[in-house]
């Protein structure tokens, strides 16, 4: 009896199995690369690539876009696989990378698609509303230690980082802590606490008055105070915001990139090109980043 | 049917010696794997920089002291709570509650173990590291300390259950015996039941100390993962990087084949051989007090 039913099931799996095969074929061949975009990379960009690819989706219903994170590298390393359409990277392509892309017959061409500017925050307890970037620099290499000698009260400083896997990470590092010389060869002081997430420094900085933290300006909840920075001692302190960034005069800010393999054809250009209008850039100022252009 | 009964047997006993051999393939394997993927280490990266005290892989500093004295510190942090907590909560499963006490809290003792960490590591940022860093007066409430106290309260149901089957085991007699001789309860339980549970308890605690020392998620979000080499005392209420936090903070990211892909698996291996000790150590310890048992029973 068991015998019997254990053959009936296993005669059911089988015509199950092959009546599935077609179906499934039909499936894969409604994500033929004319209706298909395979977006991938930087976490920084992450949101905003979704959001768009969401909203496109929504206007052009027979468009399918898929976006994953993972890393800036692993965008770039993917596009030159020829894996993704489109790379998102929140740094511009590295010479090796442009040479390895050659070498298998992908040509990189880079487009500005937003600006992100980084924030350095405080708890809203402390008293310190401004800094250099050079004091900021000395206080993530472990040169200054207290925050008296910045100006606030008598405390530790707690310096709070994103890992060392973040594009923001090595931003943060290049720029303010070897304050943009590449010969320079300062490290984060040993102590800094590496956070694998936003959301732990954020919560870290929201309840630590003896903490520093920095990220995304697009991250960053209205409860806790932004620091304002300036280039040079003795310059104007500015605090971020989108007219800061777009005037160039916030010292922490970069440009986010997409890129394509050759230039852009087909539905990725028309996906490219709608980036680049007013609608999708005003999703770029709802998720804190900056507009490439302003009207 | 006498036949099909005797085929059946033949496949059964088969599947359960397969799976039994399996267990000793996969340990076999896996460090196979981790030794081919490990060992390149030392031609990659400079031994020097291997045991240096800076861990900064992306710019190729492999300082692995820094995480190994962080592991040891956190895990030797949460063995001090696990061990006493969990053995005092056996005891007083096995041996002193009343029969409707018991089945309350054993349940209880089991969720507690099926909790998933990475909850326990949110009420640990929320809860504990600010209430820590108040109360202790600390710069920051991530360190190895809140990392121990978390991962005692996941290693303590390991501990207790395991420890309260092995006291459960001990026959009655002995219990009994004891009292006859007009022990108290508390001398009962010290010099009777307990020696007699030796080995089992021994495992308990072994089980508890290999639960902590692998334990990741909890550790990553609250331990601060600062790569500080903690030698002192001290060092546990400051930041401490474990090295599961590191493998899993870093093996998402990084190149296959590059020196720190190598060395992040070496980390693997040394995780592994020092659980390995622990296991070995644990279980000689207990084959040489059942050497002894039986000389003096004989």
């Amino acid at each position: 009896m068991n015998r019997f039913l254990l053959l009936a099931i296993t005669i059911l799996a089988l015509v199950f199995s092959a009546s599935c095969g077609p179906t499934s074929s039909e499936e894969a061949a409604s994500d033929s690369p004319s209706t298909y975009i395979e977006n991938k990379g930087s976490d920084t960009i992450v949101n905003l690539a979704l959001a768009w690819a969401e909203r496109y989706q929504a206007e052009h219903p027979e468009i399918r876009i898929s976006v994953t994170g993972g890393g800036s590298g692993t965008g770039i390393a993917s596009l030159i696989n020829g894996t993704v359409d489109l790379a998102n990277a929140s740094r511009q392509i590295k010479e090796e990378e442009i040479a390895n892309a050659k070498a298998n017959g992908i040509e990189p061409v880079e487009h500005i698609i937003s600006r992100d500017a980084i924030a350095v925050i405080v708890n809203p307890e402390n008293p310190v509303n401004e800094l250099t970037l050079k004091q900021i620099s000395d206080i993530y290499s472990g040169k200054i230690t207290n925050w008296s000698e910045v100006g606030g009260e008598d405390r530790p400083i707690v310096r709070l980082s994103r890992e060392t896997n973040s594009g923001t990470h090595v931003y943060f590092l290049e720029t303010v802590l070897r304050l943009g010389d590449s010969e320079d060869k300062t490290l984060f002081s040993m102590d800094t606490l590496l956070l694998p997430s936003s959301e732990g420094i954020i919560a870290e900085v929201r309840q630590n008055p003896n903490a520093i933290g920095y990220d995304g300006l697009g991250y960053v909840p209205k409860d806790l105070k932004m620091i304002a920075i300036a280039e040079q001692a003795g310059g104007a302190y500015v605090l971020p915001s989108i007219a800061t960034v777009n005037d160039k005069t916030y010292a922490i800010a970069r440009d986010l990139y997409m890129y394509t393999d050759g230039e852009p054809t087909g539905i990725v250009k028309d996906y490219l090109d709608w980036i680049l209008a007013s609608e999708a850039q005003e999703i770029v100022a709802e998720l804190g980043f900056v507009p490439v252009i302003i009207e | 049917m006498e036949k099909s009964l005797n085929w059946r047997e033949f496949v059964i006993t088969r599947l359960i010696k397969a799976s039994g051999y399996s267990a000793i393939l996969f340990v076999a394997l896996i460090f196979f794997f981790l030794v081919r993927e490990g060992i390149p280490t030392f031609w990659k990266a400079e031994i020097a920089s291997l045991f240096s005290i800076r861990w900064y892989p992306i710019e190729e500093y492999y300082g692995i002291l820094p995480l190994i004295t962080g592991s040891l510190i956190v895990t030797i942090g949460a063995t001090l709570v696990a061990v006493p907590f969990g053995i005092g909560t056996a005891v007083y499963i096995s041996e002193i509650a009343p029969r409707w006490m018991r089945e309350i809290l054993k349940p209880l003792v089991e969720l507690l173990g099926g909790l998933p960490s990475v909850v326990l590591g949110f009420l640990g940022i929320l809860l504990l590291s600010p209430f820590l860093r108040v109360f202790l007066d600390l710069p920051t409430g991530l360190t190895a300390l809140t990392g121990s106290l978390l991962l005692g309260g996941i290693a303590v149901p390991t501990v207790v259950s395991v420890a309260e089957d092995a006291l459960d085991a001990v026959p009655r007699a002995y219990r009994e015996g004891a009292w006859a001789l007009g022990a108290t309860r508390w001398q009962t339980i010290w010099r009777v039941t307990f020696p007699a549970a030796r080995s089992g308890v021994l495992t308990a605690i072994m089980l508890g100390v290999g639960r902590a020392i692998g334990e990741t998620m909890t550790v990553m979000m609250v331990t601060g993962n600062a790569p500080v080499l903690a030698l002192k005392l001290g060092s546990l209420f400051s930041p401490v990087r474990t090295m599961t936090a590191t493998i899993a903070a870093e093996m998402g990211e990084v190149a296959s084949g590059s020196t720190h892909y190598h060395v992040l698996f070496f980390i693997g291996m040394v995780l592994f051989l020092i659980s390995m000790g622990v296991n070995i150590a644990a279980s000689s310890v207990v084959f040489r007090a059942k050497k002894r048992a039986e000389r003096i029973l004989s």
